[in-house]
């Protein structure tokens, strides 16, 4: 599915990669972990091509195509979904409007014909019942006005709807009580599938309890550190992020 | 090269037109002209020294030859085609280069409790409301562009709405030019609501071809007792064309005025409007939208005069400037010192897309009473990169993301605006104009 290799990110002159190697298949989920700062969101941006972002070295081949090389809309047409850490309020774009052109394009763009109206309505009803959205947050602006985990779970609806091959979620747990994070983790599994994968950024173990990784890496100061199954997450959350400080030269040793 | 003198020029036709009239010239519609000259003869042309005029040089407009001839321009029905959805939803009010056409007009006498006729049939049949506020705005003496209006009204549009009247079917006014070239045409709209009447009001202004004409209009409105307005303007005239509207209204107390002025044509377009609290719990919203390209210079001088307690007003008015374009925003909100009570909210916000492009805002707030709720604000700014990589990151290109949040900030006035299909037609306009 992906391949990061060597990956080496600046912001202003600052070095926040460090190096990432990483592979991802399809079918599987692999899980981000890292204290505040390590590099876990900005690995997470420069997927998606956010333009601030400098990369000085190493590549990502995404179903073999350089993925550096394409515009932040290319990325997600050839099926990169993220899913926003802070998303964005967009005052008079409605959902269903982001969403309608959205589908569009990617479907333009791999040459297949658009959904008509009542196709795309059918579309997004059978997926806000994924994550338990109201229908009135379809017809509302983007985001505007929505409470912390509204705004998490349209991340996950709009997720949904355009299917991509690979979601990344930044830290979409953060600020979710657990009844959102049931919700979001249960709209993630359902997408879930053997031909698509998944990154999920995130700084606590609980998440993973819903949504369970293939795979656990630890990001810190710009490099994984450790990569692991399931139970480095448990590990982490048992011993802390103190525990990887304190035995990072034997973890980069290894 | 000679300077051609504005004034004389326009007297010069005024005299010959005179001898012309006839009859005409001895009413007293003929007289209120007469006097407005004499008025316009004796102000100055500002320039740009003027505060009021600082940001919008009208040598381009004082500088030309206008005729004053109407010419009788026969607009065919396909022609104004696009103007006239829900033909029978709406009273059409239509002027083919400043005179008033029977034939493409609705049936003018159709509405209960709704008069309506030219201003000069008001005079000759001796209307009282008309005689009582024609050209009484005290507001307008002393405005050069006013005076020549008066100076030049060929016939000009009367609309009085009965006590409790609520008119059946919103009025559609059409302004039209066509074979218009170096024309000066002289809209004149005098609408009177009495106690307790309501009304819709829509007018637009256009060319029906691309020649270069002047559309120097006034209107004037009194909203009585408990009255609501509501009143959009749309001005889309041709990029050769100049169009200046000073719109005056007074509000008597408990009365509601509310408009939405949409500037998105001609070269240089200015508007005044203001609006006087006469009475106590009052309310004005004035909005406003202005979307510009090219060279374009859209102004808009707005003043909400809160003179007596009690009263509330909003403002708004948003721009899209593009290209080499510049827009003016001087909104002044006065707080007389008996208007105790007073709730104002005035904003301005103006996306610029271009790096020439140009803004000059002035959101002014003078305060003399002291228990008051007063806000005001200006923005102005380019299209947010969050929001952009937002929608990219969905799939969206560059250029249809740029298009949907442009067309969500402008939308944002017309979306709430009652009447659908006027809303409608109205957003598929402003997507079109930011296409």
């Amino acid at each position: 599915m992906i391949e990061i290799r060597n990956l080496r990110v600046n912001i202003e002159g600052k070095e926040i990669l460090k190096g990432i190697n990483l592979k991802i298949n399809k079918g599987e989920v692999h899980a981000i972990m890292g204290p505040n700062g390590s590099g876990k969101s900005t690995l997470a941006s420069v997927l998606a091509g956010r333009k601030e972002y400098e990369v000085t070295e190493g590549e990502v081949i995404f179903n073999g195509k350089n993925l550096l090389e394409l515009s932040p809309e290319d990325r997600a047409r050839e099926g990169v979904f993220l899913a926003f850490q802070y998303p964005v309020e967009i005052p008079g774009v409605s959902n269903t409007n982001l969403l309608k052109n959205a589908l569009n394009e990617i479907k333009k763009y791999r040459g297949e014909v658009p959904l008509d109206a009542v196709e795309f309505l059918a579309h997004i009803k059978k997926k806000m019942a994924l994550v338990e959205l109201k229908q009135d947050l379809l017809s509302r602006s983007v985001n505007e006005g929505f409470s912390g985990g509204e705004k998490k779970r349209n991340e996950i609806f709009q997720m949904a709807v355009l299917e991509p091959k690979l979601g990344i979620l930044d830290e979409t747990d953060s600020g979710l009580d657990i009844d959102a994070l049931r919700i979001v983790a249960t709209g993630v599994n359902t997408l879930k599938s053997t031909e698509n994968s998944f990154i999920v950024v995130t700084h606590y173990q609980r998440l993973l309890n819903y949504i369970v990784p293939d795979f656990v890496h630890v990001l810190y100061q710009g490099r994984i550190i450790k990569s692991g199954n399931k139970d480095l997450a448990l590990e982490l959350e048992d011993k802390g992020y103190d525990w990887v400080k304190d035995h990072i030269n034997e973890f980069v040793m290894a | 090269m000679e300077k051609t003198d504005f004034k004389e020029l326009l007297k010069t036709s005024f005299l010959t037109a005179e001898v012309g009239m006839n009859g005409e010239r001895m009413s007293e519609f003929h007289q209120i002209r007469k006097a407005a000259l004499e008025d316009f003869l004796s102000l100055r042309v500002p320039t740009v020294k003027d505060e009021e005029w600082k940001y919008t040089n009208i040598t381009p407009i004082t500088g030309k030859k206008f005729t004053t001839d109407l010419p009788a321009a026969s607009a065919g029905i396909a022609e104004l085609q696009k103007f006239f959805f829900n033909i029978d939803k709406y009273l059409n009010i239509v002027f083919v280069n400043g005179r008033l056409n029977h034939e493409l007009s609705g049936d003018l006498a159709s509405l209960e409790g709704v008069t309506i006729s030219t201003i000069k049939e008001a005079f000759v049949a001796k209307n009282p409301a008309a005689e009582r506020y024609y050209n009484k705005t005290a507001e307008l003496k002393g405005n050069i562009f006013a005076a020549l209006n008066t100076s030049f009204v060929a016939e000009g549009l009367f609309i009085h709405i009965g006590k409790n009247v609520a008119a059946e079917k919103p009025l559609r006014i059409i302004y039209v030019q066509k074979n218009a070239e170096n024309l000066m045409v002289s809209p004149r709209n005098l609408i009177v609501a009495e106690k307790g009447a309501t009304l819709d009001l829509i007018e637009s202004y256009s060319g029906l071809d691309q020649t270069s004409s002047l559309t120097n209009a006034v209107t004037e409105i009194y909203a009585s007792e408990n009255a609501q307005v509501n009143h959009i303007i749309v001005q889309e005239e041709n990029h050769n064309s100049y169009y200046i509207n000073n719109i005056e209204i007074t509000q008597e107390g408990n009365s509601n005025y509310k408009s939405l002025n949409i500037a998105l044509g001609s070269a240089i377009g200015r508007t005044n409007m203001s609006t006087r609290f006469t009475g106590q719990n009052s309310e004005a919203t004035l909005n406003g939208l202005f979307i510009a390209g090219g060279t374009q210079l859209i102004d808009n001088h707005t003043m909400i005069d809160h003179a007596v307690p009690h009263c509330q007003s909003h403002e708004l008015y948003k721009g899209v400037l593009g290209g080499k374009s510049r827009g003016v925003f001087n909104g002044k909100v006065m707080v007389r010192q008996d208007a105790q009570k007073t709730n104002a909210i005035q904003e301005n916000k103006t996306i610029l897309l271009s790096e020439e492009a140009l803004i000059d805002t002035k959101p002014q707030l003078e305060i003399f009473a002291d228990d008051v709720k007063c806000t005001h604000g200006a923005t102005v700014g380019q299209l947010s990169e969050e929001s952009l990589f937002y929608l990219k990151a969905r799939g969206i290109g560059d250029q249809l993301a740029r298009s949907i949040l442009i067309n969500a900030f402008a939308d944002d006035l017309v979306n709430r605006i009652k009447l659908e299909d006027m809303r409608n037609y109205l957003e598929a306009k402003i997507s079109a104009r930011l296409s």
